[in-house]
């Protein structure tokens, strides 16, 4: 029935449109074999051949209304006028070729800036994680600090208790060094508990996972699952190293399969080399892992909801658990209670400000766009109006308002169009190459941003979207046109209005823009700012040295003697001034370790009755000054502050403050640990950042390595001159006094890239923004100077025939876009200032309000106008009166 | 005045329709053929002939070809197809049922 209209009606529409010119001449026969015959015959009824010529065709009642009529029936008047209008506009942009590059450049940045944050928008918030029944995965979190680890028997106590979760998985995140025969290198390592890959319902590349069976108690699975990437980087994509032992920190493992490719961890941004089961975790970080209840080793829980177990209904069953554990040993639990939240950007703990800053980088870009289309508004307007001939004389000849505007929208669409593509394209390149940048050597970090068809999606959406805003620009000036008035006195007749809607437009434009330079320099100011402000110690020519005892076979007493050795061998070399040691360097990789303490008079050392939980460094002598941290009063330590010499300790400032009431009054007095020890504090040193720039002062302790031994631990070298040049001596030394020590060697400054990550991505988002938003400024500029000296070149010739001087004639070609340009720069320098709280929060130490942002901020705008209005001035100073007023 | 007053609205499409039932002609011919059957009574313009051809053609009820008329020019002929066919026979019947109905209401007798 219905095929089979489409049968005959389809080739039909689809002749009317592709073969319109077959169409339109077998029309004309048509009609002309009919007057033919009408002729003939009035001819023979004795009309004269004119007459009945005449005669035919006015039986006909209008011929070309009949054809129209005849064409309107084929149905396809919509396509046919669409395709005239596409071929129309494209002869007229290829007429003004510099105006369809502006804005095709203009939309092409505005897109791509879009497609660039909404990909990262979607990639890392809107997009579940790679793995089945996603929406169901849930990690469990701290109430609080939003922090998920949990120690070993707190998890498997969680996981056999729950009634909430079907299963419930753990990881955590270690380094270790792997030896597969060839020389042995650093690994990151996911250690996964047995159910791991059970739980998230994958399925390996090749070889086999391995499973909750292969748990028979501590060291019972040394099982390695490698990443497929690292499989195939580390063994070449062999599957014969399937099968084969590697050693592991020293230990024999075999390798039983690979991940699929597509499986990169539960972890956004992070992927890990390969898998072992935690029963083996012991082997990994060779501390109790296993059984120390208040040893938090588990990184994260995570697992599937039970179906119809809501979010809530699970917290609460891990609280009544958490709670119970409290009360049955409550020398290691404090009081938790937990939220769930996905595991993917490790809950809110990280996935907050990321969310934060990349809804922050869309609303951006979504300025940008907004600037992009104000901007083109403008410049179609303009063109309107110098178009405003031609389309009275269309009006005039009949054509109707709507189909003009149909026209111009047209016009519009396929510069939005062309723009949006050239967007996509060049944002799918940045993509790329984002995806391949790994931002820190010495992690597995990865940025997972994938264009994907949601990305193509919304930059075609917000191409036709800006296309039809843009393109709506000069609908009211169309409506009005009064053909007879233009036709008769030329465009020029309109008065000129003080304030245009044009005007407005480029100065919200431009005020957008300076915003966005504001804020980039800012961002950048903020950077620079951050990078010199005062960390608590110098990382200036100093070098990091971390060498892996564990994963070299240090264990027990053979650590320190090593560590003891490394300081003396290495504060030898020539160029060196200082080395110590420290288990974790403040502000690394934002890592810090704490420790309860009590007052010295405390007997009841639980957790909940703890005085102060300061952050705590373990130290080596002459690290103080190996980090030029300013020792205040008191000493540093000696080798003699060892396991038989009293127990002692250096603080800062806040904790002096916060445990004994002054800074003044912490030299000489004691406090204890949780396993009871006295310390008493010898030292005081200056305040510092340990975990991240903006933080507000903390407490800090370090205690002599003797006395609280770790055998992860990272050197600190001061170089005399520059400390690059250190690192081969470094690393030769290292060799000489042990070839199977891994170890990783980088300047301190680059060592505190995880750190400063967040304001550099944001600074580079902020900056590049800002640089598209002066292109913006620019090209909006450029189209007013250039359209009001067009508009008044007549003028322009007479004021210089009749000797006006240059300045004269410059300000009445450029005045207004120079106030548009001014009020707009205002309008954003303002806006910057009211934002600062927005910018604060994104970029560390940032204000508007800072001189030389103020300052820069003016002179960019200026050097924009200036760039801006240069070629529409010499245009305007070259008028050549005589052939204008020729021409006219 | 395109269409002719006392030609019911639609009424065309059956009459073109029933015409090219019963042979393919050409717009001429089928212009002769309408004065001739109807005499003066139905008066179709030219002019309204062909737009109402190429609507019956874009619907699919007819079908279009070029062919060598009687002089042997070259002319487009129109002929029913399947669908145009039920379609015929679909408005002969409403056709049929409408000009009873009104035969009926006007041959009631006046009180």
């Amino acid at each position: 029935m219905r095929w089979e209209h489409w049968l005959y009606t389809v080739p039909l529409r689809l002749r009317s449109v592709l073969f319109r010119r077959d169409v339109e001449r077998e029309l004309d026969e048509e009609l002309q074999f009919h007057l033919e015959r009408k002729i003939e015959e009035f001819t023979a009824q004795g009309l004269s051949p004119a007459e009945a010529r005449e005669a035919a065709i006015r039986s006909m009642d209008g011929l070309e209304q009949r054809k129209e009529e005849c064409r309107d029936a084929r149905r396809v008047r919509l396509a046919d006028d669409t395709l005239q209008d596409l071929r129309y506009g494209l002869r007229v942009l290829r007429g003004t070729p510099g105006f369809t590059a502006v804005a095709i450049a203009t939309i092409a940045l505005a897109i791509g800036a879009n497609a660039v944050a909404f990909a990262a928008f979607y990639s890392v918030v809107l997009r579940p994680l790679n793995v089945p029944r996603a929406e169901s995965l849930y990690s469990v979190h701290r109430t609080g600090d939003g922090s998920g680890n949990q120690s070993y028997p707190d998890y498997l106590d969680f996981r056999d208790r729950n009634r909430s979760f079907e299963e419930l998985a753990a990881y955590s995140i270690v380094q270790a060094g792997l030896d597969a025969g060839d020389a042995p290198s650093r690994a990151w390592v996911m250690t996964a508990s047995g159910n791991y890959f059970d739980v998230l319902g994958i399925q390996p590349y090749a070889g086999r996972f391995f499973h909750a069976s292969d748990e028979r108690g501590p060291n019972s699975a040394p099982y390695v699952v490698l990443s497929h990437a690292y499989w195939r980087n580390r063994f070449h994509g062999d599957r014969g190293a399937i099968g084969s032992v590697v050693q592991v920190n020293k230990h024999p493992f075999t390798v039983i399969g690979v991940a699929p490719p597509e499986f990169t961890g539960t972890l956004l941004f992070f992927s890990p080399d390969f898998f072992v089961p935690m029963v083996n975790q012991e082997q990994m970080a060779a501390a109790e892992a296993l059984s120390d209840r208040s040893l938090r080793s588990v990184f994260l829980t995570l697992g599937h909801l039970k179906r119809g177990v809501t979010t809530q209904q699970a917290a609460a069953d891990l609280n009544s658990i958490g709670a119970d554990l409290e009360r049955t040993y409550p020398k290691e639990h404090g009081p938790s209670t937990f939220a769930l939240a996905r595991p993917s950007l490790y809950g809110d703990f990280m996935g907050r400000p990321v969310r934060a800053f990349l809804t922050a980088l869309l609303l951006l870009a979504g300025l940008i766009l907004l600037a992009a289309c104000a901007n083109l508004g403008s410049l179609f307007a303009a063109r309107a109006a110098d178009r405003a001939r031609e389309v009275a004389l269309r009006i005039a000849l009949g054509a109707g308002r709507g189909r003009i505007l149909r026209q111009l929208l047209t016009e519009a669409m396929l510069i939005s169009l062309a723009g949006g593509a050239l967007g996509l394209w060049g944002s799918i390149a940045l993509l790329g190459w984002l995806r391949a940048w790994s931002p820190f050597p010495q992690f597995p970090v990865n940025v997972p941003l994938a264009p994907g068809p949601a990305v193509y999606a919304v930059a075609l959406l917000l191409a036709l979207a800006s296309g039809l805003l843009f393109g709506a620009a000069p609908i009211r000036q169309i409506l009005r046109t009064d053909a007879y008035d233009v036709i008769k006195s030329g465009a020029r007749s309109t008065q000129e209005r003080r304030i245009t809607g044009r005007d407005l437009l480029v100065a919200a434009q431009i005020a957008i823009c300076a915003l966005l330079v504001t804020s980039s320099l800012v961002a950048v100011r903020g950077l620079a700012r951050s990078m010199s402000s005062n960390f608590g110690f110098h990382p200036g020519n100093a070098l990091l040295v971390e060498t892996s005892l564990e994963m070299a076979g240090y264990h027990g007493d053979s650590a320190p003697a090593m560590q003891k050795r490394m300081i003396e061998e290495i504060g030898k070399l020539p160029g060196v001034s200082a080395a110590g040691l420290v288990d974790v360097p403040p502000l690394f990789n934002g890592d810090v370790r704490t420790a309860s303490i009590f007052h010295d008079d405390a007997d009841d050392l639980r957790p909940a009755n703890a005085a102060l939980r300061p952050a705590i460094y373990r130290v080596s002598p002459d690290y103080f000054r190996a980090a030029r941290t300013a020792l205040i009063a008191g000493r540093d330590f000696t080798w003699h502050d060892d396991s038989r010499a009293p127990h002692v300790a250096v603080v800062n400032p806040e904790f002096a403050r916060r445990m004994f009431g002054g800074a003044d009054r912490a030299l000489g007095r004691h406090y204890k640990l949780r396993d009871g020890r006295r310390i008493q504090v010898i030292g005081l040193v200056e305040e510092g950042k340990y975990q991240s720039l903006t933080e507000n002062p903390k407490p800090a302790m370090f205690v002599p390595l003797l006395q609280s031994p770790s055998s992860q631990t990272t050197m600190v070298a001061r170089a005399q001159g520059d400390p690059g040049a250190l690192a081969p001596a470094i690393r030769s030394e290292l060799r000489r006094l042990d070839p199977g020590l891994p170890s990783f060697i980088q300047t301190w400054n680059e060592g505190l890239s995880l750190v400063l990550f967040p304001s550099r991505v944001s600074a580079a988002a902020l900056g590049i923004l800002g640089a598209i938003g002066a292109m913006l400024s620019l090209t909006g500029i450029f189209g007013l100077a250039a359209y009001s000296v067009s508009r008044r070149l007549r003028e322009l010739g007479i004021r210089i025939a009749l000797g006006g001087s240059p300045r004269v004639v410059l300000a009445a070609a450029l005045g207004r876009a120079v106030r548009v340009l001014a009020f707009g720069s205002v309008a954003g320098l303002f806006l910057g200032i009211l934002a600062t709280q927005v910018l604060a929060s994104i970029v560390y130490q940032a204000t508007p309000r800072d001189p030389l942002v103020m300052a820069g901020v003016v002179v960019s705008m200026l050097l924009l106008g200036i760039v801006a209005t240069w070629i529409p001035a010499q245009r305007a100073l070259s008028v050549d009166p005589l052939r204008l007023l020729r021409e006219d | 005045m395109s269409r002719p007053n006392d030609l019911v609205q639609g009424t065309l499409d059956l009459l073109l329709l029933k015409i090219l039932a019963l042979e393919p002609l050409n717009g001429w011919a089928i212009s002769q053929r309408l004065k001739q059957v109807s005499g003066d009574v139905l008066q179709v313009s030219d002019g309204s002939l062909y737009p109402a051809l190429h609507k019956l053609e874009q619907e699919g009820w007819i079908t279009a070809e070029w062919k060598a008329s009687e002089n042997n020019r070259r002319a487009k002929f129109y002929s029913l197809t399947r669908l145009g066919r039920r379609q015929l026979r679909k408005e002969t019947e409403s056709w049929t049922r409408l000009s009873q109905a009104i035969t009926q209401v006007v041959r009631l007798e006046e009180a």
